[in-house]
């Protein structure tokens, strides 16, 4: 006679398992697979609690709320993933506005067939970067979708906070006579993701800069709490970033090519594919704008906190009815830099 | 970047700047093409033509392999990608270039063929022995420089006996472009497109050296300065033409000593002399039938051949009527002379080659150039303090 | 219009193969195209091939041509 052991389910077999279309039916596998990976990994009071939803006091003033998809290939990446990579973004989309990050919430599609090795690692890089970060996911939702239709994973993270009294950060702030801040070096994140395409595989040490800048922001707004513009220049680069700020704040910007500061080695990489450092995604850095006179002590704040030790000024903003985005070249010349046409190839000629 | 770096140095510019104007004598002009892309993209991006005296200008000329690209080769090679199986491994610069009915290989891409961007041939040898099932077709474009590297991955894949490689040939020649615009009738007869001398190209010459180029100057009395990359290379190689023209002297000179010789690579010319010869007449976008000019794979290697493995027709495709690509590959014409440029026709939605490419006279223009159409806000230098 | 950086050869590997060094980022490339490179070497570098050996006398000399260049001639009338 076989021994039955009462309350046995077999866990979730990470090591060989793949993602198949039970684990979005609803039904009891996925009950489990949400049980052992996500809930496990997430763990806090909110998600214990097993609802469809997360309830939470709110202090009075004003809310923010940002969301974002990540649909990034290849899924691991030095110094990062898409795990870690959703929580920064979502994070620093709500910290570009001064508001201090709340709550996070998380969407899965998963693509039937994709390892659950590789989902486990995406989940646990995401619940520790939120846990660095002290900003709990406090709910989410999980599809899966035939093979071939997805990336094997793609996650979209919404995110609360809430402003501090006084912060006023826009896009449109920006006026004549401010100047332009970098939290640090550009470049870095488009240049690891490169780096690991196939058949531009280059030895590098270069990782991403993927990261949580709210603790930055805060230390910035406590310094200078009328910040003007803040904006984190993610795809198209800084170049891309500083059109927007132009193009909303109705002004133009003259910047110097050699206060930019460039990783060595991500010049090297775009000197290999043909490619400008400033149209190159960024996922750890952030521009700000203020006034003239605040520029000295924003600077100091940035340069004293950890992801902002290579801050610098790069430029100032002026009066221009086109909103041009000028720059001094190392050269000597001065060219405009303009929006970012398409994606970003590699070439040859 | 040792090599690079010192080639960029904003002192030197300066220098250069002020040799220019001074020796630049008023009362001519000075209107110098610069044959390569490469050398096009450097003075968008450096800004170059600010630092040079009115009376020096710059004329961009066709030495850009995508943008004299014709559409039917394009759609051969979407053709191609959309045969069942077939792997097409392309480098990323063809990616975008418009092709009939609104499609390019960018779009075929989504659309669900397997089309490969890949940074060097010998990838594509290498997806072909990992993909033994497969076709391979690698699409071959680019001038002298870009040929050699495909002759390595035919020879190479004969060496492994593969069987499912092939290379789609569209590689073409430089000495044949210039001798084309020279002939024009706008330069050689109506004298409207003044052309005084030519940078030479930078890496074209590195494989088949400065002597090809002593033809030119003697035949047709123009002097030719082969430059490198660097934005201080093109302006001394501006300076080496301004003097030999104040001089009244055509001949050719190697700026670019550094990389040049005047028979350049023999080892690569010899493999390409084994895998290529000469096709009796080629349709270069914007320029028409060349004779001469272009490159097909011997009979020897025709098993590498993907116009001979898969009966490919070329069928010309005219350009869009308002596209004056044409006129602006041979300098006769400016990006703002065209009527659709920077409307219609932008580097996200190109009508032609020329905008397509980042190389190419529209897209430099239209990128770096075209606020000198506008009136640039005359802001302060920069002032920001350290 | 060939992008193609210099590049120094900083290991010599088998089939022809080197791998090289341009501001510490490193590749493979193909050295097949030409003869006698040693590590130390720099190369022009395009598509993942070296078409060439950079002189380096020959580099010194254009840069010292590039500060001259205010000297050199005379002014003409």
């Amino acid at each position: 006679m076989s021994e039955v052991r009462n309350d046995y389910i077999r866990p979730v077999d990470f090591r060989h398992g793949r993602v198949d279309m039970t684990h979005g039916g609803g039904g009891r596998a996925m009950a489990q697979l949400i049980d052992e990976l996500f809930l496990r990994a997430f763990d806090n009071e909110w998600l214990r609690q097993a609802n469809d939803q997360a309830a939470f006091a709110v202090c009075a003033g004003r809310m923010v709320m940002a969301t974002d998809s990540h649909v990034v290939s290849p899924l691991f990446f030095p110094g990062g993933d898409i795990g870690c990579l959703s929580v920064h973004g979502t994070i620093n989309d709500v910290a570009m506005s001064g508001a201090v990050p709340l709550y996070l919430s998380a969407g899965f599609i998963l693509e039937e067939g994709f390892p659950l090795i590789d989902l486990k690692r995406v989940v646990e890089s995401m619940a520790a970067a939120a846990r660095e970060a002290g900003v709990p996911v406090v709910t989410g939702d999980t599809k899966v979708v035939e093979k071939g239709k997805g990336d094997g994973v793609f996650i979209t993270t919404t995110g609360i906070g809430m402003v501090p009294e006084g912060v006023a950060i826009s896009g449109n702030a920006a006026k004549p006579g401010d100047r332009i801040l970098v939290s640090g070096t550009m470049g870095d994140h488009g240049v690891a993701i490169m780096s690991l395409r196939e058949n531009l595989t280059f030895e590098t040490t270069i990782r991403s800069d993927t990261a949580a800048l709210h603790g930055l922001v805060a230390a910035m707004v406590e310094a200078v709490p009328r910040i003007h513009c803040l904006r984190d220049p993610t795809r198209g680069g800084l170049a891309t970033t500083l059109n927007e700020l132009a193009s909303q704040s109705g002004c133009g910007m003259v910047i110097a090519e050699r206060r930019i500061p460039v990783n060595g080695q991500v010049n090297a990489a775009c000197e290999f594919l043909g490619l400008d450092p400033l149209y190159v995604a960024n996922e750890g850095k952030l521009v700000a704008i203020c006034a003239a006179d605040d520029a000295d002590a924003l600077l100091a704040a940035m340069r004293a906190h950890p992801q902002g030790k290579d801050a610098a000024i790069i430029g100032e903003v002026i009066a221009d009815p086109h909103h041009f985005v000028q720059m001094d070249t190392s050269f000597g010349g001065r060219r405009v830099v303009d929006w970012l046409t398409g994606e970003q190839l590699p070439r040859i000629c | 970047m040792k090599y690079i770096d010192e080639f960029r140095d904003g002192e030197l510019a300066r220098t250069l700047a002020s040799a220019i104007a001074r020796e630049a004598r008023s009362g001519r002009s000075y209107n110098l093409m610069e044959f390569c892309g490469g050398h096009t993209h450097a003075i968008s991006r450096y800004g170059l033509s600010d630092l040079l005296p009115p009376n020096v200008n710059m004329i961009h000329g066709p030495g850009c392999p995508v943008c004299v690209l014709p559409i039917g080769r394009i759609d051969n090679a979407i053709a191609l990608a959309a045969r069942p199986g077939l792997i097409l491994c392309t480098y990323a610069d063809t990616m975008r270039v418009p092709a009939s009915k609104g499609t390019s290989l960018l779009k075929a891409k989504a659309r669900g063929a397997d089309i490969r961007m890949i940074y060097s041939s010998a990838d594509a040898v290498r997806i072909a022995q990992e993909n033994p099932g497969r076709d391979v077709v690698f699409f071959a474009i680019g001038f002298e420089t870009t040929t050699p590297p495909t002759a390595v991955a035919i020879t190479q894949a004969m060496a492994q006996e593969l069987t499912n490689f092939s290379v789609f040939c569209n590689h073409v020649l430089t000495p044949a472009a210039i001798s084309n615009i020279l002939e024009s009738k706008e330069v050689r007869e109506l004298g409207t497109v003044p052309l005084d001398g030519f940078i030479g190209p930078a890496h074209v010459s590195t494989i088949i050296g400065s002597q090809p180029y002593e033809y030119f100057a003697e035949e047709y009395g123009r002097p030719v300065v082969i430059a490198g990359f660097e934005p201080l290379d093109v302006m001394q190689a501006i300076l080496m033409l301004v003097r030999q023209l104040n001089e009244g002297r055509a001949v050719v000179e190697n700026e670019f000593t550094r990389a040049v010789t005047r028979e350049g690579n023999t080892k690569a010319k010899a493999l390409v002399a084994e895998v290529f010869e000469l096709r009796r007449s080629f349709e270069w976008r914007g320029l028409g039938e060349v004779p001469y000019s272009a490159l097909r794979i011997k009979a020897k290697y025709a098993a590498f051949d993907a116009e001979a493995r898969y009966g490919i027709t070329y069928i010309s495709v005219p350009d869009n009527k308002a596209c004056e690509c044409g006129a602006i590959l041979r300098g006769v014409k400016k990006p703002a002379d065209c009527k659709v440029f920077g409307t219609v026709c932008t580097p996200e939605n190109p009508i032609g080659s020329c905008m397509v490419s980042s190389e190419g006279a529209c897209a430099a223009h239209y990128t770096y150039g075209r606020f000198k159409d506008v009136q640039v806000v005359a802001a302060p230098p920069a002032t920001v303090a350290a | 219009m060939c992008l193609a950086i210099p590049a120094r050869v900083v290991d010599l590997l088998e089939n022809d193969i080197a791998l090289v060094d341009v501001g510490g980022v490193q590749k493979r490339i193909s050295l097949a195209l030409v003869d006698g490179v040693a590590c130390g070497d720099y190369v022009i570098v395009h598509v993942g091939y070296a078409l060439a050996r950079l002189d380096p006398e020959e580099a010194q000399r254009t840069l010292l041509t590039f500060a001259a260049a205010y000297l050199s001639r005379p002014e003409v009338a």
